[in-house]
C-alpha cells in the first residue's frame, strides 16, 4: 500500500512533534505582507488552511484537484478573493501558499532520504495550490473590472431634466456601441417617463466623432422622432464640425447648436416658453 | 510608407484585436499629433481617420495591427500610421472608396472619408492577401 505510506509521509512532514509549523508559516507570510493584513486574521486564515491541508493529505489527496481537497480549495478561494479586493498583487497572494515550502525547508538538510522525497512531493502539491490561488485571484479581479465597467457605463450617461418637457444627455468620452445603446435606451425611456417632447444631446465632452458615433447619433435621433420628440445636438466644436464635413457625414436634417445654452433656448421656444429679460437688468 | 519615420523616435506597434483597442489607438495618435504640433483641427482629423481605419481592420480585416509614429521630411514633422491586416482584402477598390458604399451596415464613409481627412493616403490590397492602409498628416 504505497499510497497510504505516502500520505503518512506527507502528513508527517507537517506534524512534527514539538514544533508549531503553522505559527512559523504565519510569521513567514506576515513578514512578506507587512501590516496590511491583521496578524489575528492571518493567523486564523492560515491555521484553518493548515488543518484542512493536513486533513486532505491524511485522506490521501495527492493534488489540488483531488476530491479530498475541496475544503482547501474553498479556503484558498476565499483567501484569494479577499487579497484581490484588498488590492494585493498576485505574488503577494500566492506567497501565502509558497511560504509553507520555506518553512519546511530545514527538512532537506536534516531529514532522511524519505523525508526529502516527501518534501518534493508536498512541494508539487503546494505548487498546485499556489497556482490555484492565482487563478482565483485573477477571476476575482476580472469580476471587479467587469462590474466597474458596467458601473461606468451607467455613471457616464445621466439623463437630466432641464425644464418641463426638456431633457438632456451630456455625453463625455468615447462612444462605443455598448455605451451608445445605453444612452439611446435611457434617452428614449426618459422621454416616456417625463412626457418630454424636446431632447438635447450634448457632445461637448466627446473628443472625436467618427462614422460609428455619427451613425449611433443619427439612429437615436430617428428613434426619438418616431416617439414624437425632437432632438437637438449641441456642443459641436469647430474641429469636430470640420471633421464631420470632411468625412462626408450628412447632418442636414438634424438641428445642431454650438452650445447647450443655445439648444435649451431653442427647446424652450419650441415648447412654448418665452424667456423675458427684465428691464434694467443688464444681459 | 511615403515618408521615413523620424530619426531617433521608433514607431510603436498596437494590436487591433477587440473594440477596446480602438480607444488606445486614438489616444496614442492624439499624443503623437500633439507632439508633432498639429493644429487642433488637424489633430481631430488624424484621430478620426485612424479610428475609421482601425475599425475597418478589426471588422473587415478580422483584426491586425497598426504601426504609428512621427515622421519627418524636408524639415516638416508629421504623424503616420500604417494599418495592416491579413484578412480577405478588398476586391473592388474603386467601389470601396465610393462615398456611401458599404458591404456591412455602416455609412460607407470610413475609407473615402479618411482619405479626405489626411495629407497622404495609400491603400494596398488584393483579394486574399490582406489590406494595408498608410496615412500621414503633416504639421503646417
Ligand atoms: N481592411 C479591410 N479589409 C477588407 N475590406 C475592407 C477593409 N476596409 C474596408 N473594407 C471594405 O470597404 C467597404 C467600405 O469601407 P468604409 O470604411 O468606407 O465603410 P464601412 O466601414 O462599411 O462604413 P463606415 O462608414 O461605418 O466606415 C467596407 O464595407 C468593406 O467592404
Ligand atoms: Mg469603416
Amino acid at each position: 500500500m504505497a499510497k497510504r505510506d505516502n500520505a503518512a509521509d506527507l502528513v508527517g512532514l507537517l506534524s512534527v512533534e514539538g514544533q508549531d509549523l503553522a505559527a512559523a508559516w504565519v510569521r513567514e507570510v506576515s513578514a512578506s505582507l507587512g501590516s496590511r493584513v491583521g496578524t489575528a486574521e492571518l493567523d486564523r486564515e492560515l491555521r484553518e488552511l493548515y488543518d484542512a491541508l493536513v486533513d486532505a493529505l491524511q485522506q490521501g489527496a495527492t493534488d489540488v484537484h483531488a476530491e479530498q481537497m475541496s475544503e482547501v480549495r474553498a479556503l484558498l478561494t476565499e483567501l484569494s478573493r479577499n487579497r484581490a479586493r484588498q488590492g494585493f498583487s498576485p505574488t503577494e497572494t500566492a506567497i501565502s501558499v509558497f511560504a509553507l515550502k520555506r518553512v519546511l525547508e530545514p527538512v532537506l538538510q536534516e531529514g532522511s532520504g524519505d523525508e526529502t522525497r516527501a518534501y518534493l512531493e508536498l512541494g508539487r502539491v503546494l505548487d498546485g495550490l499556489g497556482l490555484f490561488t492565482i487563478e482565483s485571484y485573477s477571476q476575482t479581479r476580472d469580476e471587479i473590472i467587469t462590474a466597474q465597467a458596467e458601473q461606468l457605463l451607467e455613471l457616464s450617461t445621466p439623463v437630466v431634466r432641464l425644464w418641463d418637457g426638456v431633457i438632456a444627455v451630456p455625453l463625455v468620452g468615447t462612444l462605443d456601441s455598448a455605451r451608445t445603446q445605453v444612452v439611446m435606451e435611457k434617452l428614449l425611456q426618459a422621454l416616456v417617463d417625463t412626457g418630454s417632447e424636446q431632447a438635447i444631446i450634448d457632445i461637448t465632452g466627446v473628443p472625436a466623432v467618427d462614422t460609428q458615433v455619427a451613425q449611433h447619433l443619427l439612429k437615436t435621433i430617428v428613434a426619438a422622432r418616431l416617439m414624437g420628440a425632437e432632438c437637438t445636438v449641441s456642443g459641436i466644436s469647430p474641429q469636430i464640425a470640420q471633421t464631420i464635413v470632411a468625412l462626408g457625414i450628412e447632418f442636414d436634417d438634424i438641428i445642431t447648436k454650438a452650445s447647450l445654452a443655445d439648444a435649451l433656448k431653442l427647446a424652450l421656444r419650441r415648447s412654448g416658453v418665452d424667456l423675458v429679460a427684465h428691464e434694467g437688468v443688464q444681459r | 510608407m511615403t515618408a521615413p519615420w523620424a530619426a531617433g523616435e521608433d514607431p510603436k506597434v498596437y494590436p487591433i484585436a477587440r473594440s477596446g483597442d480602438l480607444v488606445h489607438i486614438r489616444q496614442a495618435i492624439r499624443a503623437l499629433a500633439q507632439q508633432s504640433r498639429l493644429s487642433l483641427v488637424d489633430q481631430t482629423k488624424m484621430i478620426t481617420a485612424a479610428s475609421e481605419l482601425a475599425r475597418n481592420t478589426l471588422i473587415y480585416g478580422g483584426g491586425g495591427k497598426v504601426t504609428a509614429g512621427l515622421v519627418s521630411a524636408n524639415g516638416r514633422r508629421g504623424v503616420a500610421a500604417v494599418f495592416e491586416d491579413s484578412g480577405p482584402g478588398i476586391p473592388d477598390v474603386d467601389q470601396a472608396m465610393t462615398d456611401g458604399w458599404t458591404s456591412g451596415g455602416g455609412l460607407g464613409l470610413g475609407l473615402s472619408g479618411a482619405r479626405r481627412l489626411v495629407d497622404d493616403f495609400r491603400l494596398d490590397t488584393a483579394p486574399g492577401e490582406g489590406t494595408t492602409v498608410s496615412i500621414t498628416k503633416w504639421a503646417r
